[in-house]
């Protein structure tokens, strides 16, 4: 509101979508104001940017970096408490200080949002159809009720759900997440509008379905010629879709540049970390990836200088002397003139601009990485990770750990609110076998619903399966004595995904790791000894013992429950999901501890995730879930050079590689329609409904599909198995 | 006052697990008092709480007149130098009998509050950890129990309470107010079950009642103080009701209930009969509601009153 | 839908047999009608007592098994038996089960409508001078028992009238006996008896609702449909009372259920208070006078209508949820 004097220059260097800014933010500032003398979170410092008509701008961060906080200051759409200055001009009109009133003729009409999670956007008791209707008919009351709703059936169509007309009467929760993603890219394209807000539109959604809704903002953009905003912490998905890439860090941009040049040419160390943190679906060889140490800073109490300076493996002094601008690459003052003036003066040299297209970073040293051509293999120490002498012994000589026979896990499906009945069974897992043995990793992926966590959880209960066997170690689990059991849980232990709800809040984390010892009866003496020998094998400092769960980062409490996993020295390690919910860089780190501790304890891993990338990082051979069966499995070489199950190759291809060039010659091998319950799976093979390969099978090869269930069988000479009737070999990636 | 007991309470389940030795941090529960002392609600509420039991109990030792004594001079009298809050129809001192009807309210409705709540805690943790038959007969019982008023139950078994005293009165309270907390408890338990580290506990193989004490009463813990102020302030109001009726505690045994039941009659006559122990309840019921109101939001990750 | 409702209704219907059941084992086994006979002047003989209590059903002589028998199968057709007095307990429901209806039923409509209407109000104006205003109200009158409620109100509007002299509030009895002004006057008459006992109830059931309804609002406040409606164009104000006040309604539905049998107890105080010859005062009186059937037949009429009341939240609920009405 009062920061508008910063108006910029026009900018001679036009774009490939015309140069029309239909959005300028400048200068941006949110504050929440903290409570009971808590201190202010400065969630967003200082995001100037212009968006042209058409273009794609994509905002990269990880988790409160600020990126969601600044697109919604200019929608307007923050609590009534939060500061706000600066300025966002949407075609000329200043945004910032409307009234609600004014602000609300703007939303919908001329920028308007698609959020992250479809499933609680949409409001529950109305149908969607209302919903839709109701976003035109906002904006223009002449319209009739049944126009509108004939409109919203055009949309409906147009993001591509089938029998629109029909499915206009339908609630939310009658809608599956990808399907309500669409209602929620109609409803944002309603009314024609200049720009589109997208925040982590696909990051609540599976891969297959992540490709759905991606193409289909493509398609909203050629529609509406709408320029996008795109906010995610997926580097991936940024790499193919967006023109040019803004990359923030603790509430300020440090990055901005064509995709190209930011992928390319990292000039910042920051993003330079996140490049090399990704586990990468298209390399072969298995470097290690580069971990950034520490946490983010707290936006409540920021260090002083650079934000990143405490993190960056190339901070030099002059860092904390005061926070760099976002200037062109070699514009940064010398460390020789912060040294003689201070850091604010001597950035004040040249003028601040937002500008679209030069390549800007907020590093002191950026000239130099510049001119050196430093790379994030240059600048980061990479960890030493002890090769592993024994795995490489031949698979068939080393002993099996874990066997998984004919597994099958069917629940009954139960209806009604209050009163249980059963209406049906749900085929959670329906006959699964694979077999692990000693210090090797099997992966084991699919898309939510497929059923790997219930199998995970069949393991690890070894209670007697309904069907088929669970052998841990030799001993079958169905078949224990009490007391055996108990045994064999020192053998097979599990890390979960989610590190908010996997460790107790109540506990100190020692007692938290000490729990297995003492259940199983460890010696008190040696009690306090181990536990802190295994809190430094998991790189956290003894010391902190005494400390609880939240006063640890997610990255350190997932360490925590790696630490408390360990404590009984399993040989069997069952993972689930265990980074999924980290931050990019978080995760490198805890990837990296779980290979080194795989090679110096020489364990077993079944490694449970949806990320392909991290499986193929980690995992020597991988096993594909779809609908509770195991489509495709073999080692890790096999399945992601050539894959033979059409899912698995749908699967491959749908992922988003962190690599633009690449990412643009790609063909994406889109799926349709959802994944079918559980419940009702499809005669056949139960992937048909939406295989590719099916449909472009002639009528009388279909017929096999429709009626027999493919078998699990071997592929020429690998080690490498697939359940396809017509299993072909392609690559993908 | 409450969250001591409950202290009690919770420590002594938790404390035959076996496993507190050395390394047990007091932090566990530092934390929630200094939160809870942040909250200027609490300690409005727990200041006027502590002033109450403090006059409960040495209002009747400074007072110049015993509990049961009578003044056959005066019958029905004003406030004065000689009665401070005046007498009642049969000669008492009215403020001799208020305190020693607030001293047993207090304790009537601390108790109720106590026994309600861990009983409570226990069986819905059971219920909802087991499910299956338990947690069947938990929800029929609870059902029944809303459609059948408490108040009527207890005013049913009232002419039990004649011959007996004020501690059957208590139990009969806490044994009809368990259920809905119990219900409440359940279904925090089911959702609690899901967590992950009950499941890392119960794949290392810790028996299932070691882990209801030791992960789920205790990561309830601040419900329960939340919910055990809210019993104290309900058991005070559903003593006064029945009292108010004659169906609660019974003569000699004074409570704020009896006096106002005693004193609504004559309220217009008569205001000092039915002011002072009016007041004193309202009074009570309202810091006990303050702090229970402040607790929730001080200890409630998922309150809304705290913006973050 | 349909089949839902019909399952709960045949669930209530056992659960109103079980308390009404369990209302009268209690009320046979602790009440003592015999005492009711043995103290009249003069004493009667033993045997006529007897013979008394058995003509009611309610001789303790006669095995617990067989008086609930006898009670259960008049029950099943519809008969009550007798009160003590031998008066048949059909008739005395159908005098005061009206004015009872009555007092809840306006009770509830003003309490329950004021408390969500402020509730919500207060929520959207967190922190402001209204939600504090509100919130210190309600918590005043949480703090306050219902019978305290009652007779502060009767002391308030008894000075009321004398300052002013002229008999603005009734606060005895359901209606002035005696009176005869014609139809309007009759009607004015009632009206000006059921102000202050209404009230009593609103107030209340005001205070709980809306506390809750200002928790329950605060919940959706700021949930992500809310942000949907308006990042569409809808303005904050709309956006909160289309979307979320709407959703918000769903649990304050089921929270009605819970508070139901509070509200009957609340006017058991009120009918008490003011005089009123409805079900609650009758049910204090009949213990105390030990009319066992009296007793067993209010447990009915309570349990019933906490039934109707839960059923007519069902029927809100599915209206409301489109989750329950689906599925």
């Amino acid at each position: 509101m009062n920061n508008t004097e910063t108006t910029t220059a026009p900018d001679p260097a036009p774009t490939r979508s015309g140069d029309v800014p239909v959005l300028e933010v400048d200068n941006l500032h949110v504050t929440f104001p903290g409570v009971n003398k808590a201190p202010d979170i400065k969630a967003v410092r200082g995001v100037s940017y212009r968006l042209n008509r058409g273009e794609i701008l994509g905002i990269v961060g990880e988790s409160g970096s600020g990126k969601s906080v600044s697109s919604l200051a200019a929608m307007g759409l923050l609590p009534e408490y939060a500061e706000v200055t600066g300025s966002v001009r949407l075609k000329g009109q200043e945004l910032l200080g409307l009234d609600d009133q004014r602000l609300a003729k703007v939303r919908g009409k001329v920028i308007s949002m698609v959020f992250q999670d479809p499933l609680s956007a949409l409001t529950p008791v109305y149908t969607v159809g209302d919903q839709l209707a109701e976003a035109v008919r906002v904006h223009d009351s002449t319209v009739s009720k049944q126009q509108a709703l004939t409109r919203a059936a055009e949309l409906l169509a147009l993001v591509g759900i089938p029998n629109a007309a029909q499915r206009l009467k339908a609630f939310p929760h009658e809608f599956s997440g990808g399907m309500r993603q669409r209602v929620m890219i109609a409803m944002a394209m309603a009314n024609d509008p200049d720009v589109i807000i997208c925040d982590e539109p696909t990051t609540a959604l599976d891969v297959t379905i992540q490709a759905q809704v991606l193409e289909l903002l493509k398609t909203a953009q050629r529609e509406t010629g709408a320029a996008i905003v795109m906010i995610t912490h997926d580097l991936g998905v940024v790499a193919g879709f967006v023109d040019r890439v803004l990359v923030m860090y603790a509430g300020r941009p440090v990055e901005m540049g064509t995709v190209d040049e930011v992928y390319y040419r990292t000039r910042m160390p920051y993003t330079m970390g996140l490049l090399g943190a990704i586990p990468r679906l298209d390399l072969e060889e298995k470097t290690p990836l580069v971990p950034i140490k520490g946490n983010p800073p707290s936006l409540a109490a920021l260090p002083p200088g650079c934000p990143f300076a405490p993190r960056c493996p190339i901070a030099l002094p002059q860092c904390s002397a005061g926070e760099p601008q976002l200037l062109t690459i070699g514009a940064q003052p010398s460390t020789a003139e912060i040294d003689a003036v201070g850091q604010s003066q001597a950035a004040a040299s040249e003028p601040a601009r937002s500008s679209t297209v030069e390549h800007r970073s907020a590093c002191i040293r950026s000239g130099e990485i510049d001119t050196e051509n430093w790379t994030a293999a240059d600048i980061y120490p990479l960890p030493e990770i002890p090769a592993d002498a024994v795995a490489r012994l031949p698979r068939a000589d080393r002993p099996v750990v874990l066997e998984v026979d004919d597994l099958i896990k069917h629940h009954p499906l139960l209806k009604g609110a209050l009163f249980k009945r059963r209406v049906g069974t749900v085929y959670a897992v329906d006959g699964i076998s694979f077999d692990i043995r000693e210090r090797e990793t099997l992966g084991l992926v699919g898309e939510s619903g497929c059923g790997k966590s219930t199998t995970l959880m069949e393991i690890l209960s070894l209670d007697r399966p309904a069907r088929g066997k669970v052998v841990v170690l030799g001993k079958e689990s169905g078949r224990l004595s009490r007391r055996e059991r108990f045994k064999i849980r020192r053998d097979m232990q599990v890390v979960f995904q989610d590190p908010m709800s996997s460790l107790d809040p109540r506990m100190p984390v020692f007692e938290i790791i000490a729990e297995p010892l003492r259940t199983h009866s460890y010696p008190r003496s040696r009690l306090n000894a181990r536990v802190r020998e295994l809190l430094a094998l998991v790189g956290l400092d003894p010391a902190h013992a005494s400390r609880y769960p939240a006063e640890f980062s997610g990255g350190q409490r997932q360490r925590i429950g790696i630490a408390r996993a360990l404590a009984l020295e399993p040989k069997v390690l069952v993972l689930d999901e265990p980074v999924s919910a980290l931050d990019v860089s978080i995760q490198a780190g805890v990837v990296n501890l779980l290979e080194e501790l795989q090679a110096r304890l020489g364990l077993a891993y079944l490694f449970v995730a949806h990320d392909l990338s991290v499986i193929r990082h980690l995992a020597d051979r991988v096993a594909v879930m779809y609908l509770g069966k195991i489509v495709e499995i073999g080692d890790v070489h096999s399945i992601y050079t050539e894959p033979a199950h059409p899912y698995t190759q749908a699967l491959l291809s749908a992922i988003p590689i962190p690599d633009p060039e690449k990412e643009r010659s790609r063909t994406h091998i889109v799926l349709e329609g959802d994944l079918p319950s559980p419940a009702n799976p499809p005669s056949g093979c139960s992937f048909r409904t939406r295989c590719p390969k099916f449909q472009a099978l002639p009528e009388s090869d279909r017929r096999r599909c429709l009626s027999e269930e493919p078998a699990i069988r071997p592929l020429t000479g690998d080690d490498h198995a697939t359940a396809c009737h017509y299993a072909q070999k392609r690559v993908v990636v | 006052m409450s969250m001591s007991a409950e202290r009690v309470a919770l420590e002594t389940s938790t404390g035959h697990e076996g496993g507190s030795d050395e390394t047990r941090v007091p932090g566990r529960w530092s934390g929630v008092l200094s939160q809870m002392l942040r909250t200027r609600r609490v300690v409005v509420g727990l200041v006027i709480l502590a002033l109450m039991a403090a006059a409960a109990w040495l209002g009747p030792l400074i007072s110049p007149w015993e509990f049961g004594e009578r003044d056959f001079s005066s019958f029905l009298k004003p406030p004065s130098p000689e009665h401070w809050l005046g007498t009642d129809n049969t000669g008492r001192d009215i403020f001799t009998i208020t305190m020693s009807g607030l001293q047993k309210s207090l304790i009537i409705g601390l108790l109720v509050a106590v026994i309600t709540t861990t009983f409570a805690a226990v069986v819905g943790a059971f219920a909802g950890y087991f499910t299956g038959v338990s947690d069947r007969a938990l929800m029929w019982i609870t059902d029944l129990a809303l459609v059948l008023p408490s108040f009527l139950i207890l005013a049913i078994l009232s002419p039990v309470l004649r011959t007996s005293g004020w501690l059957v009165f208590v139990l009969l309270l806490a044994a009809f107010g368990w259920m809905v907390t119990a219900k409440m408890i359940r279904g925090m338990t089911i959702s609690l079950k899901e967590r992950e580290y009950v499941h890392a506990a119960r794949f290392m193989g810790v028996p299932a009642w070691k882990i209801i004490f030791r992960h789920i009463i205790p990561n309830m813990s601040s419900l329960l103080i939340v919910d055990a102020t809210i019993n104290v302030s309900s058991a005070i109001i559903a003593e006064t009701a029945l009292s108010y009726f004659g169906f609660g505690v019974q003569p000699p045994d004074v409570t704020l209930g009896s006096l106002i039941a005693v004193g609504a009659r004559q309220a217009v006559t008569h205001p000092w009969t039915f002011v002072f122990c009016t007041g004193l309840l309202v009074l009570l019921v309202l810091a006990v509601n303050m702090i229970g109101d402040g607790l929730r939001d001080a200890l409630d990750p998922q309150s809304k009153s705290r913006r973050a | 839908m349909g089949m839902f409702l019909v399952r709960r209704l045949a669930n209530y219907v056992v659960l109103v047999f079980l308390a009404t059941t369990f209302a009268y084992l209690l009320a046979a086994t602790t009440l003592d009608p015999r005492a009711n006979f043995e103290q009249m002047q003069p004493p009667p003989s033993p045997e006529s007592v007897d013979a008394r209590l058995y003509q009611l059903n309610l001789n303790d002589k006669t095995p617990l098994a067989e008086r609930y028998t006898t009670w259960v199968t008049g029950v099943a057709t519809g008969d009550f038996g007798q009160t003590i007095q031998g008066k048949p307990v059909n008739t005395e429901i159908a005098r005061k089960a009206g004015v009872t209806l009555r007092l809840i039923i306006a009770g509830t409509i003003i309490g329950c409508t004021t408390g969500v209407a402020i509730g919500a109000y207060s929520a959207v104006r967190q922190y402001r001078k209204f939600d504090k205003t509100a919130t210190a109200a309600a918590f005043f009158v949480l703090a306050v028992p219902t019978v305290v409620i009652a007779v502060t109100l009767q002391v308030a509007a008894a000075s009321i009238n004398q300052a002013t002299g002229v008999q603005i509030f009734q606060y005895g009895g359901e209606y002035t006996s005696g009176l005869d002004a014609g139809f309007w006057g009759t009607l004015g008459n009632r009206l000006q008896h059921m102000v202050l006992p209404t009230l009593t109830l609103a107030i209340a059931l005001f205070a709980a609702f809306s506390r809750y309804q200002r928790n329950m609002m605060l919940d959706v406040l700021g949930s992500d449909f809310v942000r949907t409606a308006m990042a569409k164009g809808l303005t904050r104000r709309a956006a909160l009372f289309k979307h979320a006040l709407r959703t918000a309604l769903i649990p304050t539905v089921t929270y009605f259920t819970f508070t139901f049998g509070i509200l009957l107890a609340g006017t058991t105080f009120t009918e008490k208070v003011y005089g009123w010859n409805g079900m609650g005062a009758w049910v204090v009186d009949s213990i105390f006078t030990n009319d066992v059937h009296a007793v067993a037949a209010v447990s009915c009429f309570m349990a019933v209508c906490v039934m109707a009341a839960s059923f007519f939240s069902d029927i809100l609920y599915a209206w409301l949820d489109p989750r329950v009405r689906v599925g």
